[in-house]
């Protein structure tokens, strides 16, 4: 980011990061939201940390607030929903996921760098394809390794979670367009 | 803060965590090179072993691997069905194997005292550009940052019930974001003028 001290990182940016990490921290204390009964699995609301983070902070910072975020998970700090954490989860199936949120995070904010002029419809795509894409991109194979599943498998078991996602992607949009119109100089 | 640490004075207790966590490194990778049901069978048992030597339950055991127990039925319904009984067991125990190996580190850890080596292990990445100091710094904001973050939801929440607006995402969302990076940018101005060098 322009406003980003040339060298390391300012005060500003290091409690922005902290706040983006407890604030993903603290989506999972929500409970999960059912939106389509027992169709489609219940979905948590602690990725729209990861969405939230790139769109606002930019890449840098909103890929150091996930590691911080992940690195707190992994000394066994109860920050995931459900109050999971620890190594094993990192380790579990869903780890991949987990593992790939500071890469996903800096890739939404490394794309709304390079197009600061983006609409709601493009910001949305961003979004959508850090946040979604590249998540999947890496949780699916890890799946399927740990597992020993294929990957054809392993991503029929993970369409049901698309609907949710695509959710998670309008509001990261919408709080992201709005604070950044409430604060320009994040 | 709570943590999953479970107290006691064992000999895994003991050992450092660094060391802790290379053992638990090491041994993830054997389990996946293995290849044999019999072995995973027993390096299950020698992990399960290792609970009651650490002063741990077999029921907190247990509950390590409940959280996953649906998708490890998934698992094996789906392994059975294609590659036949023998690769379900493996698949699955390898994968209960791993979940019980990384526990036994999380639950006879302090997350503080993994903290603290992990901010000494950053020094040898002080010529890459990372500030420990700055790392530091930011864990303990974070932790700060979470029960307070809690408190503003309820506090927003709060308000918008009296315009029938507290089930409203955005309605929440966006005031609690502004009221945060507000917080934010006062927490860094105090920080500044306390002669904070960052």
């Amino acid at each position: 980011m322009e406003t980003t001290a040339p060298r390391g990182l300012a005060t500003k940016d290091i409690v922005y990061i902290a706040l983006f990490a407890a604030l993903t921290a603290a989506l999972g204390l929500m409970p999960p939201i059912h939106f389509a009964g027992a169709a489609l699995p219940p979905i948590s609301a602690q990725s729209l940390g990861v969405m939230l983070a790139g769109a606002v902070l930019g890449s840098k910072r909103g890929g150091l607030a996930l590691l911080l975020f992940i690195a707190l998970v992994a000394v066994g700090l109860p920050l995931l929903s459900g109050g999971r954490g620890g190594f094993q989860v990192l380790m579990g199936t869903s780890g991949g996921f987990l593992l790939a949120w500071p890469l996903c995070a800096y890739i939404i904010g490394y794309l709304m760098e390079k197009d600061t002029a983006a609409g709601p419809a493009k910001i949305g795509l961003y979004v959508a394809f850090g946040g979604i894409v590249v998540m999947y991109a890496a949780g699916i194979p890890w799946m399927a390794f740990i597992g020993k599943l294929g990957l054809s498998k392993s991503l029929t078991i993970m369409v049901a979670y698309i609907p949710g996602d695509l959710v998670k992607v309008v509001l990261a949009t919408i709080i992201a367009r709005g604070l950044r119109r409430a604060y320009p100089n994040l | 803060m709570l943590d999953l640490y479970s107290p006691g004075g064992s000999l895994l207790h003991r050992l450092p965590p660094a060391a802790k966590m290379l053992a638990m490194m090491l041994g993830a990778t054997l389990l996946f090179i293995n290849q044999s049901l019999p072995l995973t069978v027993a390096a299950t048992l020698v992990i399960l072993a290792l609970y009651p030597i650490a002063q741990l339950t077999l029921k907190q055991a247990f509950a390590q691997v409940r959280p996953l127990l649906i998708i490890f039925m998934l698992f094996f319904a789906v392994q059975w069905y294609f590659s036949g009984l023998e690769l379900a067991a493996y698949v699955v125990l390898r994968l209960a194997a791993l979940i019980l190996l990384a526990s036994l580190v999380t639950l006879t850890t302090k997350s503080s005292d993994m903290i603290d080596s992990m901010t000494r292990g950053l020094r040898y990445l002080q010529p890459l550009g990372v500030n420990p100091e700055k790392v530091s710094l930011a864990i303990s904001l974070a932790l700060r940052f979470i029960p307070v973050l809690a408190q503003i939801t309820r506090e927003v929440r709060e308000a918008q019930k009296t315009r029938g607006l507290e089930r409203s995402v955005i309605a929440v969302a966006m005031p609690l974001a502004i009221r945060a990076i507000k917080m934010a940018d006062e927490i860094s101005d105090a920080i500044d003028s306390r002669g904070y060098r960052s």
